[in-house]
């Protein structure tokens, strides 16, 4: 099985060729978003970061944003900078490689905003110009590295689109591609399981030292009971202990052995299953997996996330028939239908099969709503 | 029978109820209608065993156990915090 995308420089393949337009710093952002207003064909990425953190955020900002405008799905990219920050364009231009069209332009340099503005808009018409030029060829499914996220779960996440989009990865894995698991808060109580799927044993120390600083975390922020105890709305909903909880979280990975630990926006460099360090906040994991080169996210939902992103097809996976049917814009696929019936293997190939569509161009629901959200994770203040 | 409940991994010993039954209601979780007898009215989405646990044998779901049997379980038994022990995670 194969599918047709954009093949890139450095040896990866996009699914999709977007010209991107991005702030270096937050004081950059009004000029991107009014270039992405007079160009419409651009993506545009604003954020809070590139100024005023700590070192430990800084250095996971631009990590974050080299990596996205290094990202396969990315045709090229003008980078937006104010000139006194601390994140200057330049760095992340730098930081992202050789072999993509990257612009940079500088709000200080330029004579001010309206100056900036005009010509980030010739600079930005130019690229699209460019881009339109690539053109998609076959590549195997080696080639893809899908992001498993969940997102206002529910009590059927865990019956029916988790080990829905986990059928996804064993298939995507056992065909030489890669899948990230991320979400630590959600991994609480399965340490034992997991550490025994590690490939060896230095991923296996790796993965329970981050779940053991985390769950520090955890517990200086919600206090010594935090780790232990599951919701009396868990358990109403019939769930028994926090590993059951949590497997039906992990369950999204599949059941190959992890083979990698990243830190948040790291790019693997293993193939297969790795975990990567991202909180359960929906819209800080998936901009910290993109970045590490996911090119598609495959997104759970139980209650109803509408959420997507400006650089990666995010496919929104119902829990449940009634949501599905509720809001039918905001979601791609019914994996609600196991509860009336339908196996797992017929529900699992049939998103494959999406997967496969959505790599050679087909759009997902977030795409067709114009839901682009993007967030850096922070871990301290702003000063 | 239509199938009212769901086993996640083939190695499970319970499975999870997608609609309510009543205590003597069949739990049917596969299409061609494997089933039991519940011995206990259970709710959508709590746990029947599909076999006999002994106390202290482990319970599985997702193909991975989730505690073990605080007492000794029988097929069609309703599986939650009354019967099941948390694992004691190991460092």
């Amino acid at each position: 099985m194969s599918f047709m995308g954009y093949p890139r420089a450095d040896g990866r393949v996009g699914v999709r060729n977007h010209v991107v337009v991005m702030s270096s710093v937050s004081c950059a952002n009004a000029v991107v978003e009014q270039i992405g207003r007079a160009v419409p064909e651009v993506k545009t990425v604003t954020h809070t970061e590139g100024c005023g953190r700590g070192p430990q955020d800084v250095s996971m900002t631009l990590r974050t944003l080299a990596n996205l405008a290094a990202h396969p799905n990315v045709a090229s990219v003008l980078i937006v900078g104010l000139g006194c920050e601390v994140i200057k364009n330049e760095l992340i231009a730098t930081q992202a490689g050789e072999g993509k069209a990257i612009e940079r332009i500088g709000i200080q340099q330029s004579g001010g905003t309206p100056k900036t503005v005009a010509a980030g808009i010739e600079i930005a018409r130019r690229l699209v110009a460019e881009a339109a030029r690539h053109e998609r060829q076959e590549f195997g499914l080696k080639h893809l590295t899908l992001a498993m996220e969940c997102g206002g779960s529910d009590g059927f996440s865990g019956l029916t689109a988790n080990p829905t989009v986990g059928w996804v990865a064993d298939w995507l894995v056992g065909r030489g591609g890669s899948v990230i698991l991320s979400e630590l808060t959600e991994f609480t109580g399965t340490e034992p399981i997991l550490s025994e799927r590690c490939v060896d044993a230095e991923v296996r120390h790796k993965l329970l030292a981050l779940l053991e600083r985390h769950g520090e975390l955890v517990k200086q922020e919600l206090g010594p009971m935090a780790h232990t105890v599951i919701a009396p709305g868990n358990q109403e909903g019939g769930l028994s202990s926090i590993q059951e909880k949590s497997l039906g979280c992990i369950r999204k990975g599949g059941s190959t052995a992890i083979q990698e630990i990243l830190d948040y926006a790291e790019r693997p460099t293993q193939r297969g299953l790795c975990v990567m360090n991202t909180p359960g906040s929906d819209i800080f994991s998936i901009t910290g997996m993109i970045a590490g080169g996911a090119q598609i996210v495959l997104f759970t939902t139980g209650r109803g996330s509408p959420a997507g992103s400006p650089i990666a097809p995010v496919v929104k996976v119902a829990s449940n028939t009634p949501l599905f049917e509720a809001m039918p814009d905001d979601m791609d696929f019914d994996a609600g239908r196991i509860v009336i019936g339908m196996s797992l293997e017929a529900c699992g190939a049939e998103l494959a099969e999406l997967v496969v569509a959505v790599a050679n161009g087909g759009s997902t629901a977030p795409e067709r709503t114009g839901t682009e959200l993007f967030a850096i994770q922070t871990v301290g203040s702003a000063f | 029978m239509k199938p009212n409940a769901l086993l996640i991994d083939p190695s499970d010993n319970v499975v999870t109820l997608l609609h309510q039954v009543p205590a003597g209601g069949s739990v049917v979780w596969i299409a061609e209608g494997e089933f039991v007898a519940a011995r206990q009215e259970i709710l959508a989405g709590h746990k029947a065993a599909i076999e006999a646990i002994a106390p202290g044998g482990e319970i599985r779901k997702y193909g991975y156990p989730i505690g073990a049997a605080g007492e000794a379980i029988a097929p069609g038994d309703w599986v939650h915090t009354h019967n099941l022990e948390a694992v004691r995670r190991s460092a």
